[in-house]
């Protein structure tokens, strides 16, 4: 209780006074220690985020993105090795608060819908309290009035009878009921950004197009802004305004969301495009898969770190490390031979002619397994 | 929704035929009928894909198929033998026949033994051939599927990725190689890149060695992908069995239609459709009356409540369990139209 009256350490404006974009980070790196040297998880990421916008990050496992967003909240194991960067929220840099500073932030200003519902809530304290817990201790209410609010919140994010399910312990919900719950704790003290950490993975398919319209209209409602962190493309194709492309750590593509779809540049992002099943496909076409599988971030290679994967990789690639570009207003991309011009058109064809595996499974010609298991070798490290 | 009925079967000889099955969990409060009377045929070299929700009983059924899980009533037939039959002793032999693969790769994999060891274990457990011989057959086993034994085989679960170790289990499961590979959520743990490797791999394995499979999932744009037929399964029951184009142009089930609605569509130019399925699945321990899908559907009626739909042909191959099917024109995700059944 001691929170209730203590001073808050920053003051922040409301959303409609202020100049500029609500989340800014800039050149943010994270790195952990391991025995075989600092893993680099994140690796120089620069963002923004306007407020009631949304922003997709998507990336496979191991790019980095779930430490980014704990980069952003703040929220970082102890064997951290490294943290440079800036983040700041509408101005305020956030990045070097301690964690009773940060406490003004999480909830109030920034909420994290977390992964894994089951082992985001505690299995022995019912729904009500884990909902009217930051209310009583943030917002101040009164019992009552926490536990109306609680209510109300349950109903906005859909659970049934929500008065009786204050009672009910998290293992008495079904996985999307215990999402909604998570989502309920998240707004339970409106904050003006929401980090959703993949928050469908793992819900079948109907639960997760309830929980993506249930984030998106309650973020209308609410006007905040979101992050959509998730490592399928067509997650994030209808339900955001930008997305950015996360590879080995670094964004590699970041464009409106239409742009990025028709205008692919990053030859990482088409593929992961090519990857995915789609309805409209006749059974037993063969999917576009990528070959190999994402670089070891403890070892520094010089070049891209999509290379040993690419389709279109060429000499540079494996030397230089490409800088991000600009395409077009808002687009930028890291590539060499970006899809779609000339350079990497003629980089697809000589390594077609080459028989370069990646680029043979691109084409879809039927490769060889063996090809498959070499680019995963090189892949590894 | 969900009916029961055996239009659907096929009178050739099919290699699985599963009768009117019945899987029931019972607690000192609740009897659970999580299988409640579902019939279906696999042939030769087909792959039929199982779709539905967490807790439609998709996984049970395979389990009862693969002869692990104890059936109330109802009969599983391989290749015309009734399983039920197969006494005591002669069955573990007969569950070579058919093999699983499982949702979590990494936990169905022994974390304290090397792939290598995983991978000879069903040829130890049935002393089939001296030692270097299942060494190499299980070493041939890895190459099939895409795992380099030079570097891998020593390595422990643990240090594989998810992919990796779908890979092995997979390769696991066809030591025996059994006649049927029932595949339980195969990628649904796994990213969409490695999810599509997968498939491509069941693709090839089918190609190469003739399998049967069945293929379990809830997201009908992977089942489609592998499937030469779909069952689509609801609360214990199946509610539509076609084809997988004419599944996906003219759903007739509004449970199947929902399904598809569902599956996000990576471009951003089509419209996010509503989801008309609203709510969860009801309790199987209290299943609704008559049709089981009417207390989430957008066409039930009072008719849907009383009387249990029947599995019917609504075009060749294309049966469904609905008395209120949808006019077999729809596309997919649209408005929903009434037809009256027959």
């Amino acid at each position: 209780m001691r929170f209730l009256h203590r001073r808050p350490h920053l003051e922040f404006q409301e959303a409609s006074e202020l100049e500029g974009p609500l989340l800014e980070v800039e050149d943010l790196h994270t790195s952990f220690a391991s025995p075989r040297g600092p893993v680099r998880a994140v690796d120089g990421v620069s963002f923004s985020v306007d407020r009631g916008r949304t922003l997709g990050i998507v990336g496979e496992s191991g790019s980095g993105k779930t430490v980014l967003v704990r980069s952003v909240m703040g929220l970082l194991p102890p064997n951290v090795a490294e943290r440079s960067g800036h983040v700041r929220l509408s101005g305020h840099e956030i990045s070097s608060l301690s964690a009773s500073e940060m406490r003004d932030v999480w909830g109030n200003q920034i909420a994290l819908v977390f992964q894994d519902p089951m082992t985001a809530l505690n299995p022995v304290v019912r729904i009500g309290r884990q909902i009217t817990e930051s209310l009583r201790l943030r917002a101040g209410l009164d019992r009552k009035a926490a536990r109306e609010t609680a209510i109300a919140l349950l109903e906005s994010v859909g659970l049934p009878s929500p008065a009786r399910r204050l009672r009910a312990y998290p293992h008495e919900l079904s996985g999307g009921m215990r999402q909604r719950v998570m989502i309920a704790i998240a707004l339970a003290c409106g904050p003006r950004l929401l980090l959703a950490d993949e928050p469908t993975t793992g819900l079948d398919v109907t639960l997760q197009a309830q929980i993506l319209d249930l984030l998106g209209s309650l973020q209308r409602e609410r006007s905040m802004a979101m992050i959509l962190v998730t490592h399928d493309l067509a997650v994030v194709a209808g339900r955001t305004d930008e997305v950015a492309v996360m590879y080995a750590g670094r964004i590699v593509e970041h464009a409106s969301t239409r742009v990025l779809f028709s205008r692919t540049r990053m030859p990482y992002t088409e593929a992961l495009l090519r990857s995915i099943p789609r309805l409209s496909q006749p059974s037993h076409s063969r999917l576009r898969a990528i070959p190999g599988r994402p670089p070891d971030l403890s070892v520094r290679s010089p070049g891209c770190a999509f290379a040993p994967r690419c389709p279109y990789v060429q000499e540079r690639c494996r030397r230089e490390s490409p800088p991000l570009r600009t395409a077009g207003p808002g687009h930028k991309f890291a590539c060499w031979y970006p899809v779609g011009s000339s350079e990497g058109d003629e980089a697809l064809a000589s390594n077609l002619e080459a028989r370069v595996p990646a680029a043979l499974t691109f084409a879809g010609r039927p490769e060889l397994r063996a090809g498959v298991v070499s680019a995963s070798k090189s892949g590894a490290g | 929704m969900a009916g029961s009925g055996t239009a659907h079967l096929r009178s050739g000889d099919a290699l699985l035929r599963a009768d009117h099955l019945v899987v029931e969990f019972a607690s000192r409060k609740h009897r659970v009928q999580a299988v409640s009377d579902v019939s279906f045929d696999v042939l030769r070299g087909e792959t039929l894909g199982l779709v539905g929700e967490s807790g439609c009983g998709k996984s049970t059924t395979g389990r009862a198929v693969a002869l692990v899980q104890p059936l109330v009533s109802g009969s599983v037939l391989l290749d015309g033998e009734n399983m039920a039959e197969v006494s005591q002793k002669d069955l573990r032999r007969a569950r070579t026949r058919v093999q699983m693969v499982f949702q979590d790769p990494i936990s169905s994999l022994n974390p304290r033994r090397r792939v290598l060891d995983s991978v000879m274990e069903p040829l130890a457990v049935w002393h089939s051939g001296t030692k270097p011989e299942r060494r190499r057959k299980a070493i041939e086993g890895l190459e099939s599927v895409g795992i380099d034994p030079e570097q891998t085989a020593r390595r422990r679960p643990t240090e594989l990725s998810g992919g990796q170790c779908q890979r092995v289990s997979i390769a696991r499961a066809l030591m025996l190689e059994p006649e049927l590979l029932i595949c339980d959520e195969p990628v649904s743990a796994l990213d969409v890149s490695v999810q599509a490797q997968i498939l491509n791999l069941l693709h090839d394995l089918k190609d190469e060695r003739g399998l049967t499979m069945l293929f379990i999932a809830h997201d009908l744009a992977v089942v489609k992908n592998v499937s030469d037929r779909i069952a689509v399964m609801y609360l214990g029951k199946l509610c539509e069995v076609a084809p997988p184009e004419a599944l996906y142009l003219h759903p007739a089930h509004p449970y199947t239609a929902a399904l598809l609605a569902a599956v996000p569509d990576p471009d951003p130019e089509t419209q996010v459709p509503s989801v008309p399925l609203v709510g969860d699945l009801p309790s199987p321990t209290d299943p609704p009356s008559g049709c089981r899908f009417r207390t989430r559907c957008p066409l039930a009626a009072e008719r849907c409540a009383e009387e249990e739909p029947q599995m019917r042909e609504v075009a060749p191959g294309h049966f469904v369990a609905c008395h209120f099917a949808l006019e077999p024109l729809q596309p997919a995700g649209t408005g929903v139209s009434r037809s009256q059944a027959p």
